[in-house]
């Protein structure tokens, strides 16, 4: 390894700051943060879901998404007997206040909160013609709104609707994973706010993560797995009415 | 050389060809950011940039730093994986500047009611009422401590 004497004298109080986080325990929070260390993503618990809506509002508030888009939204499903190609699915704006209560009913009924899946071979990310959105080294899918046209051929090829133009910037927007928290060691916004531990950030890179145990011994399943899309967004108990 | 003779023409030809590339070069290296390519076929100072967004919640460790009374008495009831900003809202402000930026105490009636309303689309094992039988128009604090909610744990605090 070819080291100046510069250099290393820069280097040694920089492993000093970030070994003292190691030693406390959190790695995660070492100003050093690594993209080639974590590979993040997202559990969400379907029987935990209350449908309270707190993901939607703390994502609002956490991002400015603008009136009537959603980089998060908790649909309703309502599956009657014997229907389960055509289930009854509500999201009165985006489910941000809530959801009409409903008194015992037959079929059943679930709660199923989406947002981007932060695909690994992301079908958004393949049709951007100038490279205004792409895949981190870490997971992540990204818009760079300084290089964003606004031509919505990714809105178009989210086979999972996660994307909107901007009204006012005329760009491309989506969830970030809430990109700025993750990397300053703090969880997302939805993840935060979420009352009964439905949504946690997962990162599948980090072998203490409990995703790797939880994936083990529950049924979990992703969004369209036959689009191939790597999606990493792993859902707990997905019914197979859900679109 | 004769053979070259009437091939000037070519020549020209070959100039304009150097010249076109040479003001491509120039003018890509004008126009495409420094950073392009540094990960992949996209700008790679995005990620910093992106990256260097303030938050606005501090996140429950934030919080806890200094409310550590309202931190335990959490701890040990049944709102203990509730994180105070859910209730509380974004407070990262506050987090920076404790003195100046002094959060609003929640609405309680519409907070509790908002995860606790009775509904069959709910999962069954999670307490919910019907608010208007429930509560006798009394207001949740009367008997229900937000951070620790359980009836034998005492009103608010």
């Amino acid at each position: 390894m070819n080291l100046s004497r510069r250099h290393f004298l820069v280097l040694v109080p920089a492993a000093a700051v970030a070994w003292k986080a190691v030693l406390a325990g959190t790695p995660e929070e070492a100003p050093n943060y690594n993209k080639a260390e974590h590979w993040w993503g997202m559990l969400i618990d379907i029987p935990k879901c209350i449908g309270c809506g707190n993901c939607v509002r703390a994502c609002e508030a956490e991002n400015d998404v603008p009136e009537g888009h959603f980089r998060t939204w908790v649909e309703r499903y309502h599956v009657t007997d014997g229907n389960m190609t055509n289930p009854e699915v509500i999201s009165p704006d985006g489910g941000k206040e809530g959801f009409p209560a409903v008194q015992e009913d037959a079929g059943k009924y679930f709660f199923v909160p989406k947002m981007c899946n932060h695909c690994a071979d992301s079908p958004c990310t393949q049709v951007c013609p100038v490279g205004a959105t792409f895949v981190t080294p870490d997971g992540v899918v990204l818009v760079d709104q300084k290089y964003c046209l606004g031509c919505a051929y990714c809105v178009q090829a989210c086979p999972y609707g996660c994307r909107y133009i901007h009204p006012e910037k005329k760009v491309a927007d989506k969830c970030t994973l809430c990109y700025h928290r993750i990397t300053k060691g703090l969880t997302t916004a939805c993840c935060e706010n979420c009352p009964t531990g439905a949504r946690q950030l997962v990162d599948l890179k980090n072998p203490k993560d409990p995703i790797h145990e939880f994936l083990k011994t529950h049924s979990v399943q992703v969004l369209k797995p036959q689009m191939a899309t790597g999606a990493k967004v792993y859902y707990n108990e997905l019914d197979g009415s859900v679109r | 050389m004769s053979s070259l003779k009437d091939a000037g023409h070519l020549f020209r030809f070959a100039g304009l060809f150097v010249l076109a590339f040479v003001v491509f070069l120039v003018v890509r290296h004008w126009v495409v950011p420094k950073s392009f390519g540094q990960y992949g076929h996209y700008r790679g100072a995005a990620i910093s940039e992106m990256a260097a967004r303030p938050v606005k919640f501090a996140g429950h460790e934030a919080c806890e730093t200094c409310h550590t009374d309202k931190a335990d008495e959490k701890k040990a009831g049944k709102h203990a994986h509730v994180n105070c900003e859910a209730c509380h809202g974004a407070l990262a402000k506050h987090a920076d500047d404790p003195a100046s930026v002094i959060p609003v105490k929640p609405d309680t009636a519409m907070l509790c009611a908002r995860c606790h309303t009775a509904s069959a689309a709910k999962p069954k094992n999670f307490p919910q009422v019907v608010p208007a039988e429930h509560s006798n128009g009394l207001s949740c604090e009367t008997c229900h401590n937000p951070h620790s909610p359980a009836m034998n744990a005492g009103g608010a605090k």
